[in-house]
C-alpha cells in the first residue's frame, strides 16, 4: 500500500499550484518604489587592452542616472573565488583579480565594462549603446592546449602564464601507475572531449540592489541557489558590508544547475549602485546576456588509459585532462575538475592504482564552473567509455567486465581518497537489465534493421559523491567555506510549524518533501508544516543547495533540530500529565505515558510552551523553537547503473533515443514521485549533452553558438518515454535519514549510455573503426564518423 | 527594441502609400522581424501591419485550379486549409510552433526569403505565382539569394499562387537547435516535368537542383537518383553541418521525398 503522507509518499508537490497558475514570486516579479534600471555594456572582443570608456553622450541621454565604469570600482573588492587549489609541486594554483567592471583589460566577449543605470529599461538600454569603448584588439586564447604554449598570448598579464594549476592525484601513486600501465597485458586508452556547455536555466539571472538611507541597511534580491553565500562572499570580500547590514533573498528561482551558485557581478553592482545612487537598481539578463555571462560548465579535454590483466582485471588507471576555467576563476571553478572529479575515478571498481593529472587553464572564454554534476559527470563519462572501449577490444561482455571489477565489500576506500559507505552495484545492474529489458534487444534490434536502422545498447554504471560535505575535510582541500547545513524549526503555539532552512530550492520540491520528513518524524499531518527558505534574514546560516546536499546535508540538519523539539515537547508533556520524561512516547502526534491511557495531543504541548501557566519554568524556558546545525561525517554515494537503446540513421546519422532505463541506489527515498522527475529531469539534461547541447566559439573567442538558435536544448520530442526504478536501497550509513541525493544521477549517469550505444550501433553495422564520437552527437558528426 | 510607430491600414492602398515612406516597414506575423526587432537589429521608425487588409488572408482555388493563398494567411490556416494540396499543407504544418504557426505567415516568410525557411523551396517546386500589389512574378524570378527577392521597397505580397501538382512531398531536415530546415527538398510532380528546390543548403538560398528534375522527369523513382549527387561547392558550412554533409542530405531527402511524394 503506498502511504499518504510522511516518508515514502509520493505527496504532490505543493510549490507547483503557484508554479503553473503563475503566482510564483521570481525576482524579476519583484519591483521596489523608485527602482531604477541597469543595463550592461559588454565586450565584444575577446581580448583586448581598455584604453577607456567614453561616456559622455550615454550620461547625457534622457532618463540616465549615471554611468559607471571599472574606475568606480578602484578599492572596491574583487569577486573572490572560494576555493584554493594547490598544484602537485605543493604551490597554491594562480589565482588572478577579478573586478566587478573591467579595469584595463577585457577577457571574454560578455566581459562588463559598463553600466548605465537610469529611469527606465529602454533609457538605459538606449544609453548603452552610447557608451564608447576604447578597445586595442589583443590575440585571444581560446584553445586549451595553445593558451599553454611557450608565448602565446596571457589572459591576465601579472600571471606566469595561463596555467591555473597542474594537479596531480594521488601524486604518490604517479610512478605506481605508470610503471603498472607500461607492465599491463592490455592498456586500452581513449581521448575525449567533454564538451562545453551552458546551462539555461528557464529563468535568466536577474539582481535587485536596494538600500535604506535611514539605517545604511543593504538588501540584495537576486536569483540564487545559496543567498548566505552570496551574503558572505559579496559583503566580506567585495563591497565591505558585513552582514548584519546586508541581507540576500533568492525568492522562486526557476532553475539553477549549479550555474545560480556563484557570486556574479551583475549581484555586487547593483548592490552598489542602490547605495551610490540611494535607489533600488535592478537588472534582468537577458538570454543573449545570459550565453555570455552565466558561468558555463564542462569543457575538459582528456586523454585515459586504462590497464587490465588477462582476466579483465583492472589493474592501473591514468588520466590527463586540460580543465578550461574560462577568463576568470567562478566561485568554485578549481574544485570542479578536482576535488569534485579526481576522487570519483574509481567509480564501481576495485582499480587498486589511480593517477589524476589536471591541468586548468586560463582562455579568452567565459568563466567555466559547477553544471549539474560538476566533475562527476566528467570522470563517470571517461570512465565508462573506456570500459566500454577495452571490452570492446578484449572480446569481454561489457556488463561481465564491469561486474569483475565491481567493489562488492563496504566500506571500501577507494585510492583516490574517499570511502564509500554502502552500496550493491550488481544489485543495481540486475535491476537495469531487467527494467531494460536487455534480453529482448536481439528482437528490436531486428526489427529495427527491417526498417532500415541501426540499433544499439550502451550500458554503463555511476557513483557519484553527494552530500558535499564534512567541513574539516574539505577545508583541507582548499575550500573556503564550510559545507554545513542549518535548519531552525519554529512551532508556533497553535502546533503548526515552520522550518528555516539554509537549503534553498529553485525546482526541486523542498516545500514539499521536507514536511514530509516532519510528519513522520511528529505525526502530524504535512500541511501543518511550512518550509522557508532563499532570505538570510529568516535561516540562520545556510550553504545552500547543489551537489544533490538538501536532504542529505539540510535535511539531516532539521531532523536534528526537531529531534530537539521533541525533547523539550516531551519535557512539556511529562509536566502536563505528572509523569517521568523517560516515560513518554511520541506517536500520531500524541504523547502518552507509557502503560497508561494517559496522553496530551501536540497542540496541547505546543499551547503550553506559548502559554506557560501550568509549564515547568523553573527547568525550561518557555517557546519551542530549535536551531541546528549538521555537519556530514562522510559524502554520500549515490549509484547505479543506466541502459539506452538508440538508432541511427545510416543515411543521415539522425540518433534517436528509443529507450532509456535507469537503476538508482539513493539510499531511503522520501518522495519516489519527485525522486522520478529529479531523475527524468537529469536524463533530459544528460541527453542534451550527449546528443544536442555544445558551446563553441570560434579562434577569435566569438562565441557562435550564443542563441537558441545555434544552441540546441533538448525538447520533449528527443527523449523518450523513461523507465526509471530506484528500488535497490542501501541507506546512507551516516545521516540521519539514510538518504543520498538524487539530483544530478541523471545527468550524471546517462552521457556514456547514449555514445556507448551510438558506438554499439556503429559496430554492429561493421563500422569496427569507430570506438568513440565526441559529444554532441549531432546527425552530421555521427554521419562525419560513418563516412570517414 | 527601439520606439516605433505602427500603423493598421484597413486597405491595400491605404498600406502601399504608408510602406511608400522609406522608413515605414511591412508588419506580418511578426515572426521574424520582431526577435529581430527586439535585438535591436533594425530600426524601422514605422510598421505597417498588414493583417487588418481585407482580401489577402485565406485560401481558394483559381479557375485554372491553381491553389491561391492570401499574402497574410498564417502557417496553421495553410496546414488546415490547404487540403488541394497536401504536401504544401504538411509544410506549413511543421513551421516552428504552434505560436508561430498561428501568426506567421506566407507572405512574410517569402519576402524574408531565410535561406533555411521552408515557404521558399514549395513556390520554386511549384512553379508558384508571387502577386504583389503591383504585379506577377514567377517564382523562378523571384527568389534570388540569401534574404534577397525581387520584390521592390515597399511592395506587398497580396497572393501566392501554387499549380497544383499530381504528386508531391516535401522533406524537412532539421537543424537540432532552430529547426528551421538543415536541408529541405521539396519535390512536385507536373504532368510537364517535375521540379526540386532544395532549401537551407545553398549559400545562394533556395534553388532548382535540375539534374534530379531531369532524371525525374524521366522516370520517378528513386532509384533515378541514383548516381546523381548535388556538389558541395557553394554549400553552407556551419556548426551543423559541413558543405559535403548538406550536399549529401540533399541526396537522401530527394529521394525519400519522391519515395513519398502522394
Ligand atoms: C521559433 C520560430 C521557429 C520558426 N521555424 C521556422 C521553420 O521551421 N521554417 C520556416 O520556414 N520558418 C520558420 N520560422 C519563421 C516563420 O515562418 C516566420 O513566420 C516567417 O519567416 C516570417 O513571416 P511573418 O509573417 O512572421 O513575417 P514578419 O516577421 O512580420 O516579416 C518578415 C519580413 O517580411 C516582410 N513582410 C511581411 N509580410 C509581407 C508581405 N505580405 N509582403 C511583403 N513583405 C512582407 C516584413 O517587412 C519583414 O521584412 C520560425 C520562426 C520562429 C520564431
Amino acid at each position: 500500500m503506498p502511504k499518504d503522507g510522511g516518508i515514502g509518499a509520493s505527496s504532490k508537490r505543493r510549490e507547483d499550484v503557484r508554479f503553473l497558475t503563475g503566482q510564483g514570486n521570481y525576482t524579476d516579479d519583484i519591483n521596489i518604489h523608485g527602482q531604477a534600471h541597469a543595463v550592461f555594456v559588454r565586450s565584444q572582443v575577446a581580448h583586448g587592452t581598455l584604453n577607456g570608456v567614453d561616456t559622455a553622450d550615454a550620461a547625457a541621454m534622457p532618463g540616465v542616472l549615471r554611468v559607471f565604469t571599472g574606475a568606480d570600482f578602484e578599492g572596491v573588492g574583487s569577486i573572490p573565488c572560494g576555493w584554493q587549489v594547490t598544484d602537485r609541486f605543493g604551490e597554491v594554483m594562480q589565482e588572478p583579480g577579478h573586478p566587478v567592471l573591467a579595469q584595463g583589460k577585457v577577457r571574454h566577449v560578455g566581459d562588463p565594462i559598463a553600466v548605465v543605470v537610469a529611469e527606465t529599461y529602454e533609457q538605459a538600454r538606449d544609453a548603452a549603446e552610447a557608451v564608447v569603448p576604447d578597445i586595442t584588439d589583443l590575440p585571444a586564447v581560446v584553445d586549451m592546449k595553445a593558451a599553454l604554449a611557450e608565448g602565446a598570448p596571457k589572459v591576465h598579464d601579472d600571471l606566469t602564464s595561463n596555467l591555473c594549476y597542474d594537479w596531480g592525484f594521488v601524486e604518490d601513486n604517479r610512478d605506481a601507475v605508470d610503471a603498472a600501465i607500461r607492465g599491463a597485458h592490455h592498456v586500452t586508452t581513449l581521448e575525449l572531449v567533454n564538451q562545453r556547455l551552458v546551462a539555461n536555466p528557464m529563468e535568466p539571472r536577474v539582481a535587485i540592489g536596494d538600500y535604506a538611507p535611514g539605517t545604511g541597511d543593504s538588501t540584495l534580491y537576486t536569483t540564487s541557489q545559496n543567498p548566505h553565500v552570496i551574503r558572505l562572499l559579496m559583503g566580506a570580500f567585495v563591497l565591505g558590508i558585513p552582514e548584519h547590514k546586508l541581507r540576500v533573498v533568492a525568492p522562486d528561482v526557476g532553475g539553477g544547475f549549479g550555474t545560480k551558485i556563484f557570486h556574479y557581478a551583475e549581484e555586487a553592482f547593483c548592490t552598489f549602485a542602490a547605495k551610490a545612487l540611494k535607489r533600488a537598481v535592478k537588472w534582468t539578463s537577458t538570454r543573449s546576456e545570459a550565453f555570455m555571462s552565466d558561468a558555463h560548465g564542462r569543457d575538459h579535454v582528456t586523454k585515459i588509459e586504462l590497464a587490465l590483466d588477462e582476466q579483465g582485471q583492472f589493474l592501473a588507471l591514468r588520466t590527463d585532462t586540460h580543465a578550461n576555467m574560462g577568463a576568470y576563476l567562478s566561485t568554485f571553478a578549481p574544485s570542479v575538475p578536482t576535488w569534485l572529479h579526481g576522487t570519483l575515478m574509481a567509480g564501481n571498481y576495485k582499480t587498486p592504482l589511480i593517477y589524476v593529472n589536471v591541468k586548468a587553464v586560463f582562455t579568452n572564454t567565459v568563466p567555466v564552473d559547477a553544471y549539474r554534476g560538476a566533475g562527476r559527470p566528467e570522470a563517470t563519462f571517461q570512465l565508462e567509455r573506456v570500459i566500454d572501449k577495452a571490452a570492446r577490444e578484449m572480446g569481454i561482455d561489457p556488463v561481465d567486465l564491469r561486474r569483475r571489477n565491481f567493489i562488492t565489500e563496504f566500506p571500501y576506500a577507494t585510492p583516490v581518497a574517499v570511502e564509500y559507505d554502502t552500496g550493491d552495484y550488481n544489485a543495481t545492474l540486475d535491476k537495469l537489465l531487467e527494467i531494460a529489458d536487455v534480453a529482448g534487444f536481439s528482437a528490436r534490434e531486428a526489427e529495427s534493421k527491417a526498417r532500415g536502422k541501426l540499433r544499439g545498447l550502451g550500458l554503463n554504471c555511476y557513483i557519484e559523491a553527494c552530500g558535499i560535505a564534512p567541513s574539516n575535510l574539505v577545508g583541507q582541500l582548499g575550500a573556503r567555506a564550510g559545507l554545513y547545513e542549518s535548519a531552525t524549526v519554529r512551532v508556533n503555539a497553535t502546533g503548526g510549524l515552520v522550518v528555516m532552512t539554509g537549503s534553498h530550492s529553485h525546482g526541486q520540491g523542498h516545500e514539499t518533501s521536507f514536511p514530509q520528513v516532519i510528519s513522520e518524524m511528529i505525526g502530524i499531518p504535512e500541511d501543518m508544516i511550512e518550509i522557508v527558505h532563499g532570505d538570510t534574514a529568516n535561516a540562520p546560516m545556510g550553504m545552500g543547495t547543489y551537489g544533490s546536499r538538501s536532504l542529505a546535508v539540510g535535511g539531516s540538519a532539521m531532523v536534528r533540530a526537531t529531534e530537539k523539539i521533541i525533547a523539550k515537547a516531551k519535557k512539556i508533556a511529562a509536566h502536563l500529565m505528572e509523569a517521568a520524561e523517560g516515560d513518554i512516547e511520541l506517536k500520531d502526534g500524541q504523547f502518552s505515558v507509557a502503560g497508561t491511557d494517559k496522553s496530551v495531543a501536540w497542540g496541547d504541548v505546543t499551547l503550553a510552551a506559548y502559554v506557560p501557566h501550568n509549564y515547568p519554568l523553573e527547568d525550561i524556558e518557555p517557546g519551542l523553537e530549535e536551531t541546528a546545525f549538521y555537519d556530514p561525517a562522510n559524502f554520500t554515494y549515490p549509484s547505479g547503473a543506466y541502459a539506452c537503446e538508440v538508432e541511427v540513421d545510416p543515411d543521415t546519422g539522425k540518433v534517436t533515443i528509443e529507450r532509456f532505463a535507469a537503476a538508482d541506489d539513493f539510499g531511503n527515498v522520501v518522495n519516489p514521485m519527485i525522486v522520478d522527475g529529479q531523475v527524468h529531469g537529469g536524463l533530459a539534461q544528460g541527453i542534451g549533452q550527449a546528443l544536442l547541447e555544445g558551446c563553441s566559439y570560434d579562434s577569435d573567442g566569438q562565441l557562435i553558438s550564443g542563441s537558441y538558435m545555434d544552441y540546441a536544448m533538448p525538447r520533449a520530442d528527443d527523449v523518450p518515454f523513461y523507465s526509471v526504478d530506484h528500488s535497490c536501497q542501501t541507506p546512507c550509513t551516516h545521516n540521519p535519514l539514510g538518504v543520498k541525493g538524487c539530483g544530478e544521477a541523471g545527468a550524471i549517469g546517462s552521457p556514456p549510455a547514449v555514445v556507448n550505444a551510438v558506438v554499439d550501433a556503429l559496430q554492429r553495422a561493421g563500422h569496427s573503426d569507430i570506438t568513440h564520437i565526441d559529444m554532441p552527437l549531432t546527425p552530421a558528426r555521427v554521419w562525419s564518423a560513418m563516412n570517414g | 527594441m527601439y520606439d516605433f510607430i505602427l500603423e493598421r491600414p484597413t486597405s491595400l492602398d491605404a498600406a502601399v502609400a504608408l510602406l511608400s515612406d522609406e522608413d515605414a516597414q511591412a508588419l506580418g506575423g511578426g515572426q521574424t522581424l520582431i526577435p529581430t526587432l527586439k535585438q535591436r537589429l533594425a530600426q524601422p521608425g514605422r510598421l505597417v501591419s498588414l493583417t487588418a487588409i481585407p482580401g489577402i488572408r485565406g485560401i481558394c482555388r483559381a479557375e485554372d485550379g491553381a491553389l491561391c493563398i492570401g499574402g497574410t494567411t498564417p502557417h496553421g490556416e495553410v496546414a488546415t486549409g490547404a487540403t488541394a494540396y497536401p504536401a504544401l499543407a504538411d509544410l506549413a504544418g511543421n513551421i516552428g510552433d504552434p505560436a508561430v504557426r498561428s501568426r506567421g505567415t506566407i507572405g512574410g516568410s517569402l519576402a524574408n526569403n531565410d535561406p533555411s525557411a521552408c515557404y521558399p523551396a514549395a513556390a520554386l517546386a511549384s512553379g508558384a505565382t508571387i502577386v504583389t500589389n503591383d504585379r506577377q512574378i514567377a517564382a523562378d524570378d523571384y527568389f534570388q539569394g540569401m534574404f534577397t527577392t525581387a520584390l521592390e521597397e515597399g511592395e506587398i505580397i497580396t497572393e501566392v499562387r501554387f499549380p497544383v501538382p499530381e504528386v508531391a512531398n516535401y522533406q524537412k531536415f532539421e537543424q537540432p537547435a532552430s529547426r528551421f530546415a538543415l536541408v529541405g527538398v521539396f519535390v512536385a510532380k507536373y504532368p510537364d516535368g517535375v521540379r526540386v528546390a532544395v532549401t537551407g543548403a545553398s549559400e545562394e538560398g533556395v534553388f532548382r537542383w535540375t539534374e534530379a528534375e531531369a532524371a525525374l522527369s524521366a522516370n520517378f523513382t528513386a532509384d533515378a537518383l541514383d548516381g546523381l549527387s548535388a556538389p558541395a561547392d557553394g554549400m553552407i558550412g556551419d556548426l551543423h553541418g559541413t558543405p559535403a554533409y548538406r550536399a549529401h542530405l540533399i541526396g537522401v531527402l530527394t529521394k525519400r521525398a519522391v519515395a513519398a511524394a502522394s
